[in-house]
């Protein structure tokens, strides 16, 4: 690398191969518990990484810290090759990192577009709220995303799971993201549900966004990401290209905490027991 | 309204409904407010009848209850606690609660009885009835209230004490301060025209001035409906049937001109007829003077802060941030959202709202005593509840908890009617109240299933 490069004016452009977000040594403690342990983690423009790990093992508490829900103790985070600062979720969202949560932090009191444009709704010129442009909106984005939605003017509470997870995912997608965080976004969802979901993900992967995906499923895993990071007990196990690891290795460094390049015979066979 | 039908959309072309169901889709109506109203009807008539056959006649035809005197009291009575229920619907749905309002009350009705009556005139030694006095001393005491509701507010939001120990410490202390405040005395008279907050037949609009504003209203309510229509027509959303939107513009209006009427047909009382023909050098017809008191003020106050936090409420973004922090705070956190400022608003908003009604107490008293509010914080805690406010947090309507309050006024009033002892009006309310809410559980639980 050119060290003159670096400090010129169009940075990030030059850097074009510097990752779009990277997470360095992110420790979150609650009380006394280590949640998440030194780690760090990256993601390119256009690229999913699949992020792995029994219950517990610091995932969403990772990525939380990312969306500011929970910023870290101790570390930095990187958009762009810079340090920036993200302390609640407004300054996660201004800086183009859209999350969809497990629990799909929706509130079920309010329908569709109330939820869509929660905290960033649209207004007239009297500074009222702008229903119907909003309506407009989200019938536009979650038309694409679920053809047969049609329920707009209803509190989402009574709207099924797949419904559901289609006005968080819509959230997340019409504003422009750059960085999406997907925690379990398939969880809720049906066969044909989760097909449509898939072909989002690969759509928005090929607009150049980069995408965390958390998923306990992992052939959801292997079938989406192009690199994979396994944690457990709160600590980074390692980072492996998709291409270059079979499921089992990845089973193995999910529940053993061992590289593939450590795993033996023996352990592949127990895995299988 | 001459909208040509081949412009709808074929989803919503006109169809006459085939069920209630199906008029009450139609006319998109909450259907938590129509039964109210329901309620509302059957109270009423009940109360008609009974009152007619323990009256001196014994028949069903001769109650008093529907009776425009009763009526416009009814409706001055219903003002003081309809104006705290409305901020007391944003407490609820934000999964909080305030009982200190009955105090904040008392203090700041106590204050502004303080200032017209002894700072102003004496302290300052500007006199009594001053043209300015009325509006110095609702201005303080809204900014006392206000102050309240932002000390009490930032400790619930931003100390994390809970809203049931802050407002509770509240009841005690802000109480304690209208003793301490003036020993106790009561303070009186209040300034002339700040009386004519309180309402009487003196401070009324008469007949004239309330068919124009009832007039007025129901152009509000045509013009708004239509232009409603005309924007989701922009936007090519689905749209009330024409014949809906005439019924529904008919019974707004009719509602509206029916209560003008009804204030309209109450009369001053005799003595006051004859004074007001004595000093006006007119000479009394037989049978009396006939004037027309028309909507009394407090009531057009009311009105008023119903308007203001309806819109609010549903138009704002303040309103839309409380129904999903009630909904969910979690939610409304990874939103963005500042929930703890809301918090905090949402208890400067009804501090605010409860120096309003000490306004109104105080000045249709035409004096401030140490006990005004007494209580007043439970009545209001039942009229948001009554009107549909769920304790679970989230839901809530404004226009719903002021039919509440006029729901729990007419009970009472009805009662009084009966002459039914205090003591049993308490349990009969108590009784409607718990009712109403196990009720509407059972019905909301089984509509989510």
């Amino acid at each position: 690398m050119n060290a003159e490069r670096v400090t010129g004016v169009e940075w990030p452009a030059v850097q074009a191969g510097a990752p779009l977000v990277e997470m360095r040594n992110i420790r979150i403690a609650f009380g006394g518990v280590h949640a998440v342990e030194g780690v760090t983690v990256d993601v390119r423009a256009g690229e999913v990484v699949g992020l792995v790990g029994g219950n517990g093992a610091g995932k969403s508490t990772l990525m939380r810290a990312l969306s500011g829900a929970h910023p870290p103790d101790s570390g930095e985070i990187l958009i762009d090759g810079q340090v920036v600062p993200i302390t609640n979720p407004r300054d996660a969202k201004a800086l183009g990192i859209e999350t969809i949560y497990q629990t799909l932090a929706l509130a079920d009191n309010i329908d569709a577009a109330g939820n869509m444009f929660l905290g960033r709704e649209l207004r007239t010129r009297t500074g009222a709220l702008d229903d119907d442009a909003m309506e407009s909106a989200t019938r536009k984005v979650i038309g694409r995303l679920n053809p047969r939605f049609k329920a707009f003017k209803r509190p989402v509470m009574s709207l099924s799971g797949g419904q559901r997870q289609s006005v968080a995912i819509a959230r997340a997608v019409h504003f422009n993201a750059r960085i999406l965080i997907m925690d379990e976004p398939t969880a809720a969802l049906g066969p044909a549900e989760t097909a449509q979901v898939r072909t989002l993900i690969k759509q928005l992967k090929d607009d150049g966004i980069g995408i965390f995906l958390i998923s306990h499923d992992i052939h959801d895993v292997f079938d989406l990401s192009d690199r994979i990071s396994v944690m457990l007990h709160g600590k980074l196990v390692g980072t492996v290209r998709k291409a270059d690891v079979t499921t089992d290795e990845v089973l193995a460094m999910i529940i053993m905490g061992k590289l593939p390049s450590e795993i033996s015979e023996k352990d592949l066979a127990e895995l299988h027991r | 309204m001459t909208e040509a039908t081949g412009t709808v959309p074929e989803s919503t072309r006109e169809q006459a409904p085939r069920s209630l169901r199906g008029l009450l889709q139609a006319l998109n109506l909450d259907t938590r407010l129509l039964g109210m109203v329901g309620a509302l009807a059957v109270i009423s008539i009940g109360f008609q009848i009974l009152s007619g056959l323990t009256g001196p006649k014994h028949d069903i035809f001769s109650g008093t209850f529907l009776t425009a005197v009763n009526l416009y009291n009814l409706a001055q009575q219903s003002v003081s606690v309809g104006i705290m229920a409305t901020g007391m619907v944003l407490i609820i749905v934000s999964r909080n609660i305030d009982l200190s309002i009955g105090s904040i009350l008392g203090l700041t009705g106590y204050t502004m009885a303080m200032v017209q009556v002894i700072w102003i005139p004496k302290s300052l030694g500007l006199g009594f009835d001053q043209p300015y006095t009325w509006i110095i001393a609702l201005a303080i005491g809204i900014a006392l209230g206000a102050a309240i509701g932002a000390f009490q507010g930032f400790l619930i939001a931003y100390g994390k004490v809970p809203a049931f120990i802050v407002t509770l410490g509240g009841l005690l202390v802000w109480r304690g301060l209208v003793f301490e405040e003036q020993q106790g005395q009561t303070i009186s008279p209040l300034d002339k025209t700040f009386q004519l907050l309180g309402g009487s037949p003196t401070a009324s609009l008469g007949d004239v001035a309330s068919w124009i504003l009832g007039i007025l209203a129901c152009a509000g309510i045509v013009y708004s409906l239509i232009a409603t229509r005309r924007k989701r027509r922009k936007y090519g959303f689905p749209v009330r049937p024409t014949w809906a939107l005439g019924v529904l513009m008919a019974l707004g209006c009719l509602a509206i001109l029916g209560f003008v009427w009804i204030m309209n047909s109450y009369a001053w009382p005799p003595g006051l007829a004859t004074q007001y023909a004595r000093e006006h050098g007119i000479t009394e017809p037989p049978g009396g003077l006939q004037i027309a008191t028309g909507i009394a003020y407090p009531v057009i106050i009311l009105i008023g802060v119903t308007l203001v936090m309806t819109y609010i409420t549903t138009r704002r973004r303040f309103g839309r941030y409380v129904f999903a922090i009630g909904g969910n705070p979690d939610a409304a956190e990874l939103g963005g959202i500042n929930v703890r400022r809301t918090i905090m608003l949402t208890f400067v908003l009804i501090g605010i709202l409860a120096a309003i009604s000490g306004a109104v107490q105080s000045a249709r008293l035409q004096a401030a005593v140490t006990s005004l509010g007494t209580q007043a914080e439970l009545d209001v805690i039942a009229a948001a509840v009554i009107g549909g406010t769920s304790f679970s947090g989230g839901i809530g309507t404004i226009p719903g908890a002021v039919l509440g309050a006029v729901v729990m006024q007419s009970l009472r009033s009805g009662m009084l009617l009966l002459r039914v002892d205090s003591p049993i009006q308490d349990i009969v309310v108590g009784v409607v109240l718990v009712s109403a809410i196990a009720f509407d559980t059972y019905v909301r639980g089984r509509s989510a299933r």
